[in-house]
């Protein structure tokens, strides 16, 4: 089974600066209250959200030119703590189809590219470049190149990391990797029979 | 040619080489619970999937469950369909269930090593990120999400890349009043919440050699504060001493023979690791943190660093180059999968015993599993607990992640035997969460602030 090949995301983007923004951050526990993932997008950094607006100001999400935007930006270690897959699945149905970052958390990773999303890496002074490219034109598109591992704004076109296996898993289609686990299971059933326990 | 633990486990489950590259891992347990499995099983309704291993697939309640009544329904009409989903989710898979009438339920990385489901080599899957807990017996234990919880149920395999190992070594002994928490949050602080990415922890040396089970799990449960996926602990006496006997570990001869193979497993002398640290057990200091993620810790002697991160501070209402010790507490947590188990719960009351909570402060314990409980009722802990001014509470993740009806409430600050300081974490959005030992937990109860647990645990000898 595969699902469709993701090659290349453009869109306008939303820069969400800071370092360590953990899951709880992104999807506040309360709201894994559910038995589905519907509906999640509207909670997405609900807390922050609040906050920033009983100051005053517009969290990145909450501002004009943010809406119907698809890629975030994003500094170090996005995503760490909690496993939870609401997380990146809230993103996903608020509309991000591609996350750029200086790094991202090891689950978080693997849970964003199961919902075929994909994170992709960029040294912090291009990550710097990026956001400032953003902030400047707003309106204007940035493109992430899975296939040919850069990202490219009005300003500049940056070198991106992919890992080998997230790459090829987007690109082949193959990023729901269900399919490639029941396939061949034989060999499977053969490792599980020589297990000690 | 030697093996670290983490190679000979992982070459004893691959299956195969996927086409992107990955490798695809055999699970040998996979525990469940209610908040990240119902859209996993509706996930594999809808693809006319089953599941493939219910033998090797085991589930409980804790998440959502409320502490103080366990009457059906529950008052939270959510927490309710919930927990009814697993329910029926497990009955129609024939998914053997712990629930609150079992006697067996609780914290799900509680109650796997207490009932002998976690055990030495295997690899165990949970969606719960703590579940780094396990590898203190010696597995590679992985938190995943739901679409890998998915994954497990339908192939009882997941795709992964071989991860990275760092041994952390830590000698010397601990200063009386110090814990295997304090080491923890220390080791987070010094290599840094993103340290871990990419990582297996394996944690070594005689002051890991000589701590109970208990402390290993507390231990390798926070290895992903850290960053790192998987923490472990390589299996010895204490390892097979803790398993024999317990409900679903081996009996009689196969004991023998399991013990024989669990030992056999750990890394060999000469293993090549991809990195490694050194620790001093002697300098590590009980250990409180200051801001919104847990490497941001000091001694509880230390002031906060001169350049603290202002966007915690700020949240915090902490100012850098403050001492901690003397923070005000408003509620006092002892629980959670990193330090509600027994041995957390006695140095606790030995803190406790013959002394009265500060007025004002809203205080509660929370046993990791009705084990526990019950462990800690026929030791008269609940009574040195209640005497105290404690709430003694049913089994569950309780205010840890405050799912339950167990919450902060505006801006109050909680001493917590937890593992996350994030903000918002215990319920409040505008809730501060300082992480320590249950014993200084205990002591800032009584003190009504952040204090050394050894000025009390002094005054008593």
């Amino acid at each position: 089974m595969r699902e469709a090949r993701i090659l290349r995301v453009s869109g306008r983007a939303v820069v969400l600066p800071g370092p360590d923004i953990d899951t709880d951050r992104i999807i506040p526990a309360r709201f894994l209250k559910t038995v589905t993932f519907e509906g999640l997008e509207q909670h997405v950094f609900a807390d922050d959200r609040r906050a920033l607006g009983e100051a005053g100001q517009r969290h990145p999400f909450d501002r004009p030119e943010s809406a119907g935007a698809s890629i975030l930006i994003v500094n170090q270690n996005f995503g760490c703590g909690s496993s939870r897959e609401h997380a990146p699945q809230a993103l996903y149905r608020w509309g991000i189809r591609a996350v750029v970052g200086e790094s991202f958390a090891d689950i978080f990773f693997s849970n964003a590219l199961m919902l075929g999303l994909p994170c992709v890496s960029l040294s912090a002074p291009h990550i710097e470049a990026l956001m400032t490219a953003v902030t400047q034109s707003p309106s204007s598109s940035v493109l992430v190149d899975v296939e040919q591992s850069r990202v490219a704004a009005a300003t500049g076109v940056w070198p991106a990391v992919i890992p080998a296996h997230a790459k090829d898993a987007l690109t082949s289609g193959h990023w729901d990797g269900a399919g490639l686990l029941l396939a061949r299971y034989e060999e499977v059933d053969d490792v599980a029979s020589r297990l000690p326990y | 040619m030697p093996l670290t633990l983490f190679e000979k486990v992982w070459n004893q489950h691959a299956v195969r080489r996927l086409p992107t590259g990955q490798t695809q891992l055999y699970i040998g347990l996979h525990l469940i619970h209610e908040v990240t499995s119902p859209q996993a099983f509706d996930m594999l309704r809808a693809r006319g999937w089953t599941v493939r291993a219910p033998h090797r697939t085991f589930a409980t309640v804790d998440h959502i469950v409320p502490t103080s009544s366990f009457i059906r329904p529950f008052a939270d009409n959510l927490a309710e369909q919930m927990t009814s989903a697993l329910e029926r989710n497990c009955r129609e898979f024939k998914i053997p269930l712990f629930d609150v009438e079992s006697g067996r339920q609780g914290i799900v990385h509680v109650i796997g090593p207490e009932l002998g489901l976690t055990r030495p080599g295997m690899t165990i899957a949970c969606g719960d990120s703590h579940t780094s807990t396990h590898g203190a017996f010696g597995a590679l234990a992985f938190g995943i999400g739901t679409s890998q919880v998915r994954d497990v149920l339908a192939s009882q395999c997941l795709a992964m890349t071989p991860l990275k190992v760092r041994r952390i070594e830590v000698s010397g002994n601990l200063a009386p009043g110090v814990y295997a928490k304090d080491v923890i949050l220390t080791i987070v602080r010094r290599l840094g919440i993103e340290g871990g990415v990419g990582y297996a922890y394996e944690y070594a040396g005689d002051t890991i050699g000589r701590m109970s089970m208990d402390e290993r799990m507390t231990i390798c449960n926070m290895s992903v504060e850290g960053g790192a996926r998987v923490g472990y602990v390589n299996p010895d006496d204490t390892t097979v001493a803790y398993l024999q006997g317990r409900p679903f570990a081996p009996a009689g001869p196969a004991f023998e023979t399991a013990a024989a193979h669990w030992r056999a497993l750990a890394s060999d002398q000469n293993a090549r690791y991809d990195d490694v640290v050194r620790l001093s057990a002697a300098e590590v200091p009980p250990t409180v943190t200051w801001g919104t993620n847990p490497g941001q810790s000091v001694g509880v002697h230390e002031r906060l660093p001169e350049s603290a991160d202002g966007d915690s501070l700020a949240f915090m209402g902490l100012q850098s180059n403050q001492p901690i010790a003397g923070t005000k507490i408003d509620v006092a947590f002892i629980g959670s999968c990193t330090n509600g188990r027994l041995s957390d719960l006695r140095e606790a009351a030995r803190v406790l015993k013959g002394r009265r909570v500060a007025t004002g402060v809203r205080a509660l314990v929370v046993p990791g599993s009705q084990a526990v409980r019950a462990a800690a009722e026929s030791e008269g802990l609940d009574d040195v607990f209640r005497s105290a001014g404690f709430d003694w509470r049913g089994a569950g993740c309780s205010m840890c992640l405050a799912m339950n009806p167990d919450k902060l409430s505006g801006r109050e600050v909680c001493a917590s035997s937890s593992n996350r300081n994030f903000k918002g974490r215990q319920g409040s959005p505008t809730g501060r969460t300082l992480l320590m030992s249950p014993a200084m937990v205990a002591a800032a109860a009584v003190e009504g602030a952040v204090v050394d647990v050894r000025e009390l645990l002094g005054a008593h000898q």
